[in-house]
């Protein structure tokens, strides 16, 4: 399988102008690539990175030196260099990033935080619902809660529900950011389930697992930081 | 694709006093872009530049039209100005009494905004005056009151519905939430995310608050006395911020 995601020299400190100018080193010089179809693990100790890594090539932190390039429609984009559209753009058709917390927006209904990606990706809102109920109902959302907001759901069931949202639009890249944590073992085994579909379908996966078995299970190799 | 607004070095003085200064930047189709800033920071001062309601001092913005064609609005006559403003853009004001005509019912402060592109038929006004109405999360038997007896948040809706009743493709809020409860301005919040999202608008909001710049837009700009000194994603600019100013700005918001 082709390379999909390159990542080279990658740097990133965090200057804190608030705290008397204090620099915080994450990583440095950190080069890495993933594979279509594979899924990479980033292993670690607490605090070196591996969940910034995933922010950076997602691009919601600015990495202060190399360089993220994905392939998207045949072509590399630097997502550290891209212009705020691009990275939008990489973000609808390219990137998903799944985090256990589900950002809640008021109003919107289950069903459709799920379906919105695919929505956004100009697929059908009819097929982008019922797939986004095929997910719910394999991540053991009960069937009187997809026409509610998540607002109320308990923290298990909002996970699961941001998961859905990830994997609903078969991103070629994903980022996954401790997908199973706080997850009971049913639950936790449906999530793995899903990263190997996901797989099986071509995605590149590049992971933050917390538990090691899990991690075996899901990934096939892993970079690891500090 | 161009832009739909490409601004460049865009400066407002008011004598000595800066009001903004040499802010570039392009608003593409769809987009929402928050501009965030304490007070005095000149965010205000820039949205009224570049929506034309006061002139700027120096720089240019650039409007591209539905036929493709791209005119710059110090080069437009009085009269073209005022048919872009009815028409493509719409300007959504922190206090609704600024923007609706409050002699007038709700109902015709939303069909004026048709009448004022051409449309005539009393039945049709009245029928899309009233969907408007629904849309905006008004009671159909309030079309006749008016906006005088609406609470804050209802005369912010039906603000709202006036200004995308025309099927605007640009709209400028300033502090759109600004004054209101706050359980009024989760619905509020949510109901422009909703319409933005829907009819495809570009937006430009202009906001203190940035809980609001988070649940709009997808891009943001700082300001501080005058100029923008921070630009990118919104989450990137609230997780990740750089300049000084930023950082302090997003450190400041209270955890609830």
């Amino acid at each position: 399988m082709s390379t999909v995601l390159k990542i080279e020299n990658l740097s990133k400190s965090f200057l804190l102008h608030q705290q008397a100018g204090a620099r915080i080193q994450v990583f440095e010089g950190l080069t890495a690539e993933v594979k279509a179809g594979e899924a990479v693990a980033v292993t670690g100790p607490s605090g070196r990175g591996k969940s910034s890594l995933l922010k950076l090539v997602y691009g919601v932190y600015r990495a202060s030196a190399g360089s993220i390039r994905v392939l998207s429609d045949g072509a590399w984009t630097d997502v550290v260099t891209a212009p705020p559209r691009g990275v939008i753009g990489l973000r609808r058709d390219v990137i998903g990033y799944v985090t256990q917390f589900l950002r809640v927006i008021p109003r919107v209904p289950a069903e459709m935080v799920v379906a919105e990606p695919m929505i956004d990706r100009g697929i059908a809102p009819e097929q982008a619902l019922a797939r986004a109920r095929m997910l719910l109902e394999r991540l053991n959302i009960p069937k009187r809660l997809w026409h509610l907001s998540p607002m109320t759901f308990s923290g298990g069931e909002q996970q699961r529900v941001n998961i859905a949202r990830g994997f609903a639009a078969h991103f070629p890249i994903l980022l996954l950011d401790e997908p199973t944590a706080s997850l009971d073992e049913d639950n936790r085994n449906r999530v793995l389930e899903l990263v190997a579909g996901a797989r099986e379908e071509g995605s590149a996966i590049l992971a933050v697992f917390h538990d090691e078995q899990e991690r075996r299970r899901a990934c096939s190799r892993s970079i690891a930081l500090g | 694709m161009s832009p739909l607004l490409a601004v460049d070095n865009l400066s407002k003085l008011y004598g000595a006093r800066v009001g903004c200064r040499e802010v570039s930047f392009a608003l593409w189709p769809g987009e929402v872009l928050a501009i965030a800033g304490e007070s005095g920071s000149g965010k205000t001062t820039l949205l009224r530049c570049l929506s034309g309601h006061v002139p700027a001092s120096s720089g240019k913005v650039h409007y591209t039209l539905r036929d493709g064609r791209s005119v710059a609005l110090d080069e437009m006559s009085e009269a073209e100005r005022r048919l872009l403003m009815r028409t493509d853009w719409g300007f959504v004001h922190q206090d609704a009494r600024d923007g609706l005509r409050m002699g007038v019912s709700a109902g015709a402060n939303v069909g004026e905004r048709m009448m004022a592109v051409g449309e005539r038929h009393y039945g049709r006004i009245r029928a899309t005056a009233t969907d408007w109405l629904k849309r905006v999360e008004i009671a159909e038997d309030r079309i006749d009151d008016s906006p005088w007896s609406y609470s804050g948040g209802m005369r912010q809706r039906l603000q709202i519905a006036r200004n995308l009743v025309t099927s605007p493709r640009l709209v400028f809020m300033d502090e759109p939430t600004g004054g209101l409860d706050v359980s009024v301005q989760a619905r509020l919040l949510d109901l422009i995310r909703g319409l933005v999202k829907r009819l495809d608008l570009a937006a430009i909001v202009v906001t203190h608050d940035l809980a609001v710049a988070r649940l709009l837009s997808s891009r943001m700009m700082v300001m501080q006395q005058g100029q923008v000194i921070e630009e990118g994603l919104t989450d990137q600019i609230l997780e990740d911020p750089q300049a000084p100013y930023t950082q302090l700005l997003v450190s400041s918001v209270l955890q609830v």
